[in-house]
């Protein structure tokens, strides 16, 4: 039940990125660049997530359990520091040079595109660097 | 600052954005999981025993909504056809990565490191975080967005990249 209602969340979030049309990435480029003819598409399509999503993590938030019965796991750390602004920058640059995040990556993958596989093992290279580096920190 | 109009689109840029919403939603309240992409790819390179079937359901719904979405646009009946037509164009442009191997690379490489390091990617920290009204995924969101309109500054009106 839960790996079903997984696999569902997963489709829409895809068809959802499909029918905004962010797995184009002249689009989210085009939205990325202030300077130029500017496509606003992304803001709304931000909005139009947070709208629906903001009542579910208020439900959430109020909860221990989910309807299912399993734990609610909601994010704990609050904190700002220089992992999260560095880490984010990075993810910004990256997201700039290409106009592909990582749902669109999937999505992109999905559809067979050789680009799309390129940048996606690119993506897993660069997780399972961060992976190996954090792993050899805690041994050493 | 001009809003290009003709590459502006209102009405499905909230449409699709709230099934993103949907998802998410579904995924807090049935499974109790944040739906960020990056976090849950990432939690499938260091695998926990009971924590790996969820993440690769919701990995295989992204790869596959492609398909299941050409399949019911494709659907024979006649109120489909305005719909089908956008998005057999959409289909096409969303293919369309103009960038060469090497910067897919290099950017692929940022986006992995960079979204481990700071915790979350456009989902997490973008659709989730802001959601939970989450101050410290605001403060990512704000720095991702301002690094990507940074680079394509740079890219596009520095170096005149395309």
């Amino acid at each position: 039940m839960n790996t079903a209602l997984s696999f569902l969340a997963g489709l829409i979030f895809g068809i959802g990125l499909l029918v905004s049309g962010m797995t184009n990435p002249a689009k989210v480029q085009g939205f990325l660049d202030l300077a130029g003819a500017w496509d606003p598409s992304l803001a709304l399509v931000m909005a139009g997530a947070i709208g629906v999503a903001v009542a579910a993590f208020a439900v959430a938030k109020r909860r221990h359990d989910t309807w299912l019965g399993s734990p609610m796991l909601l994010p704990a750390a609050t904190h700002i520091d220089k992992r999260l602004i560095g880490g984010s920058a990075l993810f910004g640059a990256g997201w700039g040079l290409a106009g592909i995040c990582p749902g669109p990556a999937l999505v992109l993958l999905g559809t067979a595109s050789g680009k799309g596989a390129v940048f996606f093992v690119a993506m897993l290279a660069g997780m399972g660097v961060f992976e190996w580096v954090e792993r050899s920190w805690r041994t050493s | 600052m001009a809003i290009d109009f003709n590459a502006f689109t209102p009405l499905t840029a909230l449409a699709g954005g709230a099934l993103i919403g949907l998802s998410a939603a579904m995924l807090i309240l049935f499974n109790g999981r944040i739906a960020g992409i990056s976090g849950v790819l990432g939690g499938l390179l260091r695998p926990r025993a009971g924590d790996v079937g969820w993440r690769v359901a919701f990995v295989a719904g992204l790869l596959m909504a492609p398909l299941i979405w050409q399949l019911v646009v494709l659907l024979p009946a006649s109120r489909w056809l305005t719909v089908s037509e956008y998005t057999t164009v959409a289909l096409i442009t969303v293919r369309q990565i103009d960038a060469s191997a090497a910067l897919l690379v290099a950017a692929g490489l940022l986006v992995g490191i960079g979204t481990r390091y700071g915790a979350g990617c456009t989902s997490g920290h973008g659709v989730c975080g802001l959601s939970r009204l989450s101050l410290r995924s605001l403060a990512a969101t704000l720095t991702f967005m301002a690094a990507g309109f940074a680079t394509v500054y740079v890219m596009r009106h520095v170096f005149n990249w395309a």
